[in-house]
């Protein structure tokens, strides 16, 4: 499938109905998901027939995209049922049943020290919520978890401010990082709390490997 | 819920709980979809499969008789292959409850989507 005709696509995956902002709920824009996708795909093989988890996959657009390239398993988790009914409607919508969702806290997977889900994925996706909202730190969280859940590479979208906390705090975390693209993440003014229409955030997305392996 | 979710999925995370695994399945609508037969796929998933679990699962919601009672020794058999592929990739509890084994604690599937969240006073 061409960049193009899967970015397309995801413009049609329906968003949130009422986005909670403890939460940091927006939507994936297309283009970026679109464009993250398409490199795992055919930069590094990571998305056709394997296995591939989306942390807080919101209405799913990260997990449609991996499915429609070509993923064998698909399994989406995220915190919020309203949130997980809208992605339940759009994988119906789609018609791409290879994907699971589960509704969990992804800061509690690895609770459990024995969790079956530890190194389960090829492949992780996540776009995490960038931790701006008094939750600092969130988006290095998710990744922690994100690292435990794959032997294979993970993909994740951070803010380009925070570029070299990120890539340092990932090495602590036995994972390399390297940018792929730096991208302009175009935020539709969702909350009421924004006073500008659409405001312009540049985000990095960065491809993290384990460096044992 | 594909039974390849719930091999995974246990309630160990509940305070007291020792195992938490496998979880019973209480189904109260199971369907069974179409997916993409994907042999390598399947092959890869066997050795990951907790096997008594997947048997577990499968009685849970009257598939038992689809699968063999041991993980297939012959991996090139697909015959064998399709009819895992079915059980764990097909087979879709759309509404029902998940119990912990120990505790009896319900977790709820509503439109295909186990409800793992914990509360406060199950931690």
């Amino acid at each position: 499938m061409k960049l193009r005709q899967l970015e397309a696509h995801l413009q049609e995956v329906q968003g949130f109905q009422e986005p909670k902002v403890a939460l940091e709920q927006y939507v994936t824009p297309a283009h970026i998901a679109a464009h993250l996708l398409h490199a795992a795909h055919v930069q590094y093989g990571d998305v056709e027939r394997k296995t591939v988890a989306d942390l807080g996959c919101g209405c799913g657009v990260l997990a449609l995209g991996a499915a429609m390239l070509g993923a064998a398993a698909v399994t989406g988790f995220d915190i919020d049922g309203a949130a997980l009914a809208v992605c339940q409607e759009n994988l119906s919508e789609f018609e791409l049943p290879c994907i699971e969702l589960v509704q969990t806290d992804v800061l509690q997977l690895l609770t459990d020290a024995g969790t079956r889900w530890r190194n389960h994925f090829d492949t992780v996706i996540l776009n995490p919520p960038f931790g701006t909202k008094n939750n600092q730190g969130t988006d290095l969280k998710f990744l922690e978890v994100a690292g435990a859940l794959t032997q294979g590479a993970v993909y994740s979208l951070h803010k380009s401010s925070t570029r070299k906390h990120v890539i340092r705090k990932a090495s602590t975390l036995g994972l390399a990082g390297e940018v792929v693209a730096e991208l302009r993440y175009d935020l539709p003014k969702t909350y009421a709390f924004h006073k500008k229409t659409s405001v312009d955030v540049q985000v990095d997305f960065i491809r993290f490997t384990h460096k044992n392996s | 819920m594909k039974l390849i979710t719930h091999n995974m999925l246990s309630s160990k995370t509940i305070k007291g709980v020792v195992y938490g695994y496998p979880l019973i399945i209480r189904a109260s609508q199971v369907l069974t979809k179409d997916v993409d037969f994907n042999p390598e796929f399947i092959q890869r998933m066997i050795p990951k499969l907790d096997w008594s679990a997947l048997k577990f699962a499968a009685k849970c919601v009257g598939h038992e008789e689809d699968l063999p009672d041991e993980p297939p020794a012959n991996m090139a058999d697909e015959d064998v292959l399709k009819r895992i592929h079915h059980v764990v990739m097909e087979v879709d509890v759309v509404d029902g409850f998940l119990e912990c084994p120990e505790t009896k604690r319900q977790f709820p599937i509503t439109n295909g989507i186990p409800n793992m969240l914990l509360n406060e006073n199950d931690v």
